[in-house]
């Protein structure tokens, strides 16, 4: 039988052997901006995290990957925060922050979609290896908005793994008309390797609905 | 330095994280708060399996934080103290065991005194206070603890129904030891009468509305300078299959 948290108790579960209830999600509001991606907005305060996960000595492919997140009626959110969590070029998560000081890259990016043209999220980062054989490289993305009250969780496939993509466990657990939207479409530009990856919190003219994954 | 992304509980557990329990969260959907119309997913979440969701949150360390980055009554400070009654506010935060959530980050963001935030967007018509910037962070201790100082935020309206307004509230943002442990909530204050016409407030299942409202404490309050409150938090943990 699980109960509710009352606060100002510290010795909840342990006195009654119960376990705790999940402390509910709420929205993350329109004004995170100085608080979560403040050096982004350009507030006086460091940012724990950016959308440049790499430095020039990281290992493996170095890529953008830039999008836009849409709702129901396909207009662009500019007030969205998106976060990804990716291992490196090679399929290591990282364990510390000595190991991300030595590979030159950090495993994690947040970018809001509120500073870059046209309401883009815009992440520099590495191509990440794939973390088994039966496993296509992916990266996870978590986006949240006033407006969400439960932050969403999708990933990022690539255009250029569709033999991997086509044995991945997870993409095969998608319905295969909905698939498409977890993949990121790779460009050669100027300013070398871009994926584009949008994501439609419901469907519109801009596209179906983007898979969401309940972790 | 030690790695902060280690579970604290992985060596004395089976490491399969419990699934968010929906009944304990909002829906993406409450047509009582109109954004969420257009914004949550209509389509179900695909579930995924447990091993495939079991990353790691990412790695930070205390080195990266400031001195003053959890106490949000100096960290701003531009030439005086800002207006508005300081308050301490510290509790824990635990998986549903009870486990204490060790080194974890939690950060915190929230309007000033009078309501407004520093936000380039918020356009309320409340003063800002060139002390206060409204942000905060700092990393669990051995307990799970946490603590802040900061002052207490006003209310203030919003666009979503005729005379709505904000109970007081700090937002909070966390990681836990997982990337699904994943949480952003908002504490909100005893006794406030705006609560109970708050959409975000009500949007949450009844039985668990009162565990994000913070209780007053007389033995965190500190004689001449702070009204104290607590707030514990709750995260998806690790399943309890014990190996020890």
């Amino acid at each position: 039988m699980n109960h509710p948290v009352t606060n100002a108790s510290t010795t909840m579960a342990d006195a009654t052997g119960q376990r705790l209830l999940q402390t509910p999600s709420q929205t993350v509001g329109p004004y995170f901006a100085y608080g979560l991606t403040p050096t982004q907005y350009g507030y006086d305060f460091k940012s724990l995290f950016t959308p440049v996960l790499t430095q020039a000595h990281a290992e493996g492919e170095h890529i953008r990957i830039t999008g836009r997140v849409f709702d129901g009626a396909g207009q662009v959110v500019s007030d969205a925060i998106v976060e990804i969590t990716q291992p490196d070029a090679h399929g290591q998560y990282l364990q510390s922050v000595e190991d991300a000081a030595a590979k030159g890259f950090v495993g994690f990016g947040r970018c809001g979609t509120g500073t870059f043209a046209g309401n883009h999220f815009v992440f520099d980062t590495v191509k990440p290896g794939a973390l088994s054989a039966d496993q296509a490289p992916f990266i996870d993305v978590c986006v949240t908005m006033r407006g969400l009250l439960v932050h969403t969780f999708t990933r990022i496939y690539f255009s250029d793994e569709a033999a991997a993509n086509a044995a991945d466990v997870v993409l095969g657990s998608v319905p295969v008309e909905r698939r498409a939207t977890l993949v990121a479409k790779r460009e050669m530009s100027n300013a070398g390797t871009v994926y584009h990856f949008d994501i439609c919190m419901q469907g519109s003219d801009k596209g179906p609905e983007t898979v969401f994954f309940d972790l | 330095m030690k790695a902060m992304n280690i579970p604290a509980t992985d060596s004395a557990l089976g490491a399969t994280l419990s699934p968010r329990d929906w009944a304990c969260h909002p829906a993406h959907i409450d047509p009582r708060y109109k954004s969420t119309v257009l914004r949550g997913p209509q389509q179900a979440l695909v579930p995924m399996k447990h091993a495939l969701a079991q990353r790691n949150a990412p790695v930070y360390s205390a080195v990266q934080l400031g001195a003053l980055d959890n106490d949000l009554t100096l960290n701003a400070v531009m030439n005086g103290a800002p207006l508005g009654e300081r308050i301490i506010v510290t509790g824990r935060v635990l998986d549903e065991d009870g486990r204490p959530v060790r080194n974890t980050l939690v950060e915190i963001w929230q309007a000033n005194a009078a309501g407004r935030y520093v936000h380039k967007l918020d356009q309320h018509d409340a003063p800002l206070d060139p002390n206060f910037l409204g942000a905060g962070r700092c990393i669990t201790d051995d307990q799970g603890r946490y603590t802040f100082k900061t002052i207490k935020p006003g209310a203030y309206p919003w666009g979503n129904h005729p005379n709505a307004w904000r109970p007081n509230h700090i937002h909070l943002s966390l990681f836990g030891d997982y990337l699904a442990s994943r949480l952003v909530t908002q504490m909100y204050f005893p006794g406030d009468p705006l609560l109970l016409l708050d959409p975000m407030y009500m949007g949450a299942p009844a039985h668990l509305r009162e565990t994000m409202v913070s209780q007053f404490s007389l033995d965190v309050t500190q004689p001449d300078y702070a009204l104290g409150y607590v707030f514990d938090i709750v995260l998806r943990g690790a399943k309890a299959t014990r190996f020890e």
